[in-house]
């Protein structure tokens, strides 16, 4: 038998060791993007989450104009945390649109009263059924819509500080 | 201090908690009518990966968002789609990651084909192995 063939299986641990490690030391990834970049939001219509704000429909979506669709809940921690950077992409002149998911409209009016109202319009989805159609898999996350109801880009988590000139350039350049 | 902990856990858990405040989907917890539908329905589910909680099938998961999923998946095959339907309509939303049966491509072709490699390369090494005895067994008699 050849000499070489001896270091055969040293070398195939070899990369099973590798492999492993490079598994164990990278950081775990837990973001599933939506496969629906790209491509046109689905249709649907949601009724309104509460009295001051009227009802989300995929018309709605798409007018001409990007926007930002948002997913969030009242029961949702991070979505606290991302409250002002959605008040300070409207004050920047964005128009957003909520999604509340799996809540109450008490709840939704509370926690709008408390941590501020960015949104033009709120549908409420109590079944996640938008959310599906989506390929959303959580709270919060945020959609840059085009024009023509195109979604052009997905935010999983929080929107952070930083976050807030992305988009701003994401919305600009979806005009 | 145990107690003082134990209302801590509480407290942080009811953001959590109201989640659950509206009902569950129609066909969270409940079966269809048909037994026939139900089985496609819970075989399909148990493929399915939950969203929230990676690692569990939506039927084995007590996610909020995982019984919204049965419901839809069995909605949809009571309203007569197919099991594959209802996967593929789902991985257009959420790509092969949401299935644990994933579908042969380029990708999870060496999955499919390592093993059948492994075994022909095992038969060959056997068969070189088993003669070789035989003939050593041959020169002793």
């Amino acid at each position: 038998m050849n000499r070489w063939l001896l270091w055969v299986p040293l070398v195939l641990f070899g990369i099973f060791f590798a492999v492993v490690a490079a598994g164990l030391i990278r950081p775990k990834d837990n973001i599933i993007e939506s496969k629906m970049i790209g491509k046109p939001i689905p249709e649907f219509a949601l009724p309104a989450a509460i009295e001051q704000r009227p009802a989300l429909s995929r018309a709605d979506l798409a007018t001409g104009k990007p926007q930002l669709l948002n997913i969030f809940a009242s029961w949702c921690v991070p979505c606290i945390a991302e409250a002002p950077q959605l008040l300070e992409l409207e004050r920047a002149g964005v128009q957003i649109n909520g999604i509340a998911s799996r809540d109450t409209p008490a709840d939704i009016a509370n926690f709008l009263n408390r941590w501020g109202n960015p949104y033009v319009r709120i549908g409420t989805d109590v079944r996640s059924i938008v959310q599906l159609e989506l390929g959303s898999s959580g709270v919060p996350e945020t959609f840059v819509i085009d024009g023509n109801g195109v979604i052009v880009h997905q935010h999983v988590g929080d929107i952070r500080k930083d976050d807030v000139p992305k988009l701003l350039k994401i919305l600009e350049e979806a005009r | 201090m145990t107690r003082f902990l134990a209302l801590i856990a509480l407290l942080m858990a009811i953001p959590v908690a109201a989640q659950n405040a509206l009902p569950a989907s129609p066909y969270a917890h409940q079966q269809l009518e048909d037994p026939v539908q139900e089985e496609k329905a819970r075989s399909l589910m148990e493929e399915l990966r939950c969203l929230k909680c990676q690692s569990q099938s939506i039927a084995d998961s007590d996610a909020p968002m995982a019984g919204d999923m049965r419901s839809q998946v069995r909605e949809r095959i009571a309203a007569g789609a197919t099991p594959e339907e209802v996967r593929s309509w789902l991985i257009e939303r959420y790509g092969d990651w949401v299935t644990y049966n994933p579908p042969v491509n380029a990708v999870t072709g060496p999955l499919w084909i390592a093993p059948i490699v492994l075994l022909i390369v095992a038969t060959w090494l056997a068969r070189g192995l088993f003669r070789r005895r035989k003939r050593d067994q041959k020169d002793v008699s």
